[in-house]
């Protein structure tokens, strides 16, 4: 993940300039959307690394594992993609509502309950031909999460309940149904450890693209972010969606339906990440447990922030956080790292990337010479 | 004995119980946020704050065998997150409601981290002053067991109440937060203002946590706060940026929370965990009452970002 900053900063540095002296003006804004984050993560892993020194590791060690358990063989290529398909889906559920100016935090609540509805639904057409069932969980989970968080939207919408603090409420919620129905009503009477719903069944899994371990819940993830970004910046709706998001009062006077935009919006996102939650039951758990509730919601309002909110960039950087997240693993065998050394460096990097917007437009080499 | 005879009335009294015991985080993190809310910012990330304060308590306390330089450094350690907080928001076209959001997830991942060795030993707790001597059901006495740091909070609340409305500080911090403008007119800086509360609200916040740790549940572990900041955030809108309000509100969200366990005691186990999900409930419940879309809620302070 250095190697990436670091290509850009390349970029800017030797090609721009000399070629052509308009270059910088023109395309200043999109190198700031490149380099800034991009400086953000630089300065983050350098503090991780001044952490983790205190501790008498040594950092360039540290470097190492996390590039070789992210990007380094093949296995950890797909153990990261694999951690990179959920968060896409949970990015979108925070970068969706915030063309609209809206800051939803509850991707991880939609996470748990699109995976108990896509559970149900299989557990309820067991027996039929797979791909019905398959068709129905996708149903089930986007119905199930976009639900959820048009509840928060409609709330403030109808309410004016504030947005942020609803949608982290309903994630404890949801955990708290989802732990009461899977030691209750939905309990399977063999899982005797850590109570769970019963199997999908082993036809009903999504199963891997062929020619590796990669679940099928990646190609959900990219359509679902290539088609979020064609929906907000190509199609009538994201355009209205972007106007009302930026001057509310404007939206309305011109007669968009803003009580109309906000609920579906906040249905497409909650829908994306209840579609995460379908594809960790069935891809990954075959069940509905506690260990859904694994933080991938939480992630991904990270991703999101760190794409600046755009459905095309969130991408890339779900594949680096699934990265950071899959070389946990490695950093705690061979440094012998607390499991939550990746909370640790994903808050940093948080308050890096919120704190690097006040350097936006203040670049003097990006802004040009007139 | 007595176990039988008070029957069903053991569920009342436990719930008493917990309101006085588990409503003193929700009372310290809500006191806080109304300091750090009415000089015009709003600190999301008292989650987190709570957290750390919870571990960085049990540590000390651990460490050097006494528990109140435990709640000291609690309140330290949460000064420090809040100074960063505010730090980080004193930038330029910095949103404090996302800052707020890294600071929960940056506290509870450091306060993991740190805290990874302090699962196993035990460190000495919070004493308890017994109010329930005059009975002889252990029920009652178990329900006035009560700490000193929930008599402070207590105390805390008509104190903040009348500093808001009298002192030259409560003043600052109201004028910072119903117009920067005016503050500034009058020759102080707003940020200066902001930083102070912010650390004020973190410093309180992170007592909150070490009552968790050192006193109940009184131990530390992972699971230890789940909500409870950002219950006490929302807490703070609908007690109306009033201390006086906070407190009541924070004992009954104390007794909300209490229901579960209490209804456990007496072999109610179905539906545990929907009853543990009451004090969220109980919240969204409460702010879907008494929001309203159509005017900005009374007693906000106008330059804070959610309610504009």
């Amino acid at each position: 993940m250095t190697t990436e900053a670091a290509d850009s900063t390349d970029a800017v540095g030797t090609v721009a300039p000399a070629a052509d002296p308009g270059f910088l003006q023109r395309h200043g804004g999109t190198i700031e959307y490149v380099l800034i984050p991009g400086a953000a993560l630089v300065g983050a892993l350098a503090v991780f690394g001044i952490f983790v020194a205190m501790f008498g590791k040594n950092p360039l060690d540290l470097y190492f594992y996390m590039y070789y358990g992210a990007f380094g063989t093949w296995f950890s290529w797909q153990n990261t993609l694999t951690r990179a398909a959920p968060l896409i889906l949970t990015a979108l559920c925070t970068a969706l509502p915030a063309q609209l100016g809206m800051v939803i935090i509850g991707g991880e609540g939609a996470l748990l309950i699109g995976a108990l509805s896509a559970t149900s639904a299989a557990l309820a057409l067991q027996g039929m031909p797979p791909l019905i069932v398959q068709v129905a969980m996708v149903c089930a989970g986007v119905i199930g999460g976009g639900l959820w968080i048009m509840l928060a939207g409609g709330l403030r919408q109808y309410r004016g309940v504030n947005e942020t603090i609803s949608s982290l409420l309903l994630v404890y919620i949801a955990l708290a149904i989802l732990n009461h129905l899977v030691e209750g009503l939905m309990r399977d009477p063999a899982s005797l450890n850590k109570p769970s719903t019963r199997e999908i069944g082993a036809a009903n899994m999504i199963g891997s693209i062929p020619g590796t371990d990669v679940h099928w819940g990646l190609v959900f993830g990219l359509i679902a972010a290539i088609a979020s970004y064609i929906l907000i910046y190509h199609t009538v709706f994201g355009f209205a969606a972007r106007v009302a998001g930026g001057n509310i009062r404007a939206a309305k006077i011109v007669g968009l339906g803003v009580d109309k935009l906000i609920l579906t919006v906040c249905f497409l996102a909650g829908g994306a990440a209840g579609l995460a939650g379908m594809v960790e039951v069935a891809a990954v758990q075959g069940r509905t447990n506690a260990n859904l509730a694994a933080g991938y919601g939480f992630t991904g309002i990270l991703v999101a922030f760190l794409a600046r909110q755009n459905p095309l960039a969130i991408i890339p950087v779900a594949i680096l956080l699934g990265g950071i997240s899959a070389s946990g693993g490695l950093l705690q065998r061979r440094l012998g790292l607390p499991d939550a050394s990746v909370l640790v460096l994903q808050g940093i990097i948080f308050v890096f990337v919120l704190a690097s917007d006040a350097l936006y437009g203040r670049i003097g080499f990006l802004k040009g010479k007139s | 004995m007595a176990d039988g005879s008070i029957g069903l009335w053991t569920v009342p009294l436990a719930v008493l119980g917990g309101a006085i015991r588990v409503s003193t985080p929700f009372l310290f993190v809500s006191l806080g946020e109304c300091i750090t809310e009415r000089a015009g910012r709003i600190n999301l990330g008292l989650e987190g704050t709570l957290v750390m304060g919870a571990m960085s308590a049990y540590g000390i306390s651990y460490l050097t065998g006494s528990p109140w330089l435990g709640v000291l450094a609690a309140g330290i350690t949460g000064a420090l997150l809040g100074a960063l907080h505010a730090g980080i928001c004193s930038l330029p076209r910095v949103n404090d409601v996302a800052v707020g959001i890294a600071l929960m997830l940056f506290g509870t991942g450091l306060a993991f981290y740190l805290g990874k060795p302090l699962i196993e030993p035990t460190a000495p707790r919070l004493p308890a002053i017994d109010f329930g001597w005059w009975s002889d059901i252990p029920q009652v006495q178990a329900a006035l067991r009560i700490n000193v740091l929930f008599l402070i909070g207590v105390a805390l609340a008509p104190i903040l109440y009348w500093a808001f409305r009298t002192t030259r500080w409560g003043l600052l911090i109201r004028t910072a937060g119903e117009s920067a403008d005016a503050a500034r007119a009058m020759g102080h800086s707003v940020l200066l203002i902001r930083l102070r509360a912010t650390m004020a609200g973190g410093f309180l916040a992170g007592i909150g946590g070490s009552f968790l740790s050192l006193f109940y549940p009184g131990s530390w572990n992972e699971g230890l706060s789940s909500g409870q900041g950002i219950t006490a955030v929302a807490l703070v809108i609908f007690a109306r940026w009033d201390p006086l309000l906070c407190l009541w509100a924070s004992l009954a969200f104390g007794g909300a929370a209490a229901l579960g366990p209490a209804l456990q005691s007496v072999g109610v186990t179905s539906g545990y965990h929907l009853f543990n999900a009451a004090p969220y409930i109980l919240t969204l419940a409460i702010m879907i009452i008494t929001c309203s879309p159509k005017r900005t809620l009374t007693g906000a302070p106008a330059e804070l970002s959610i309610t504009r």
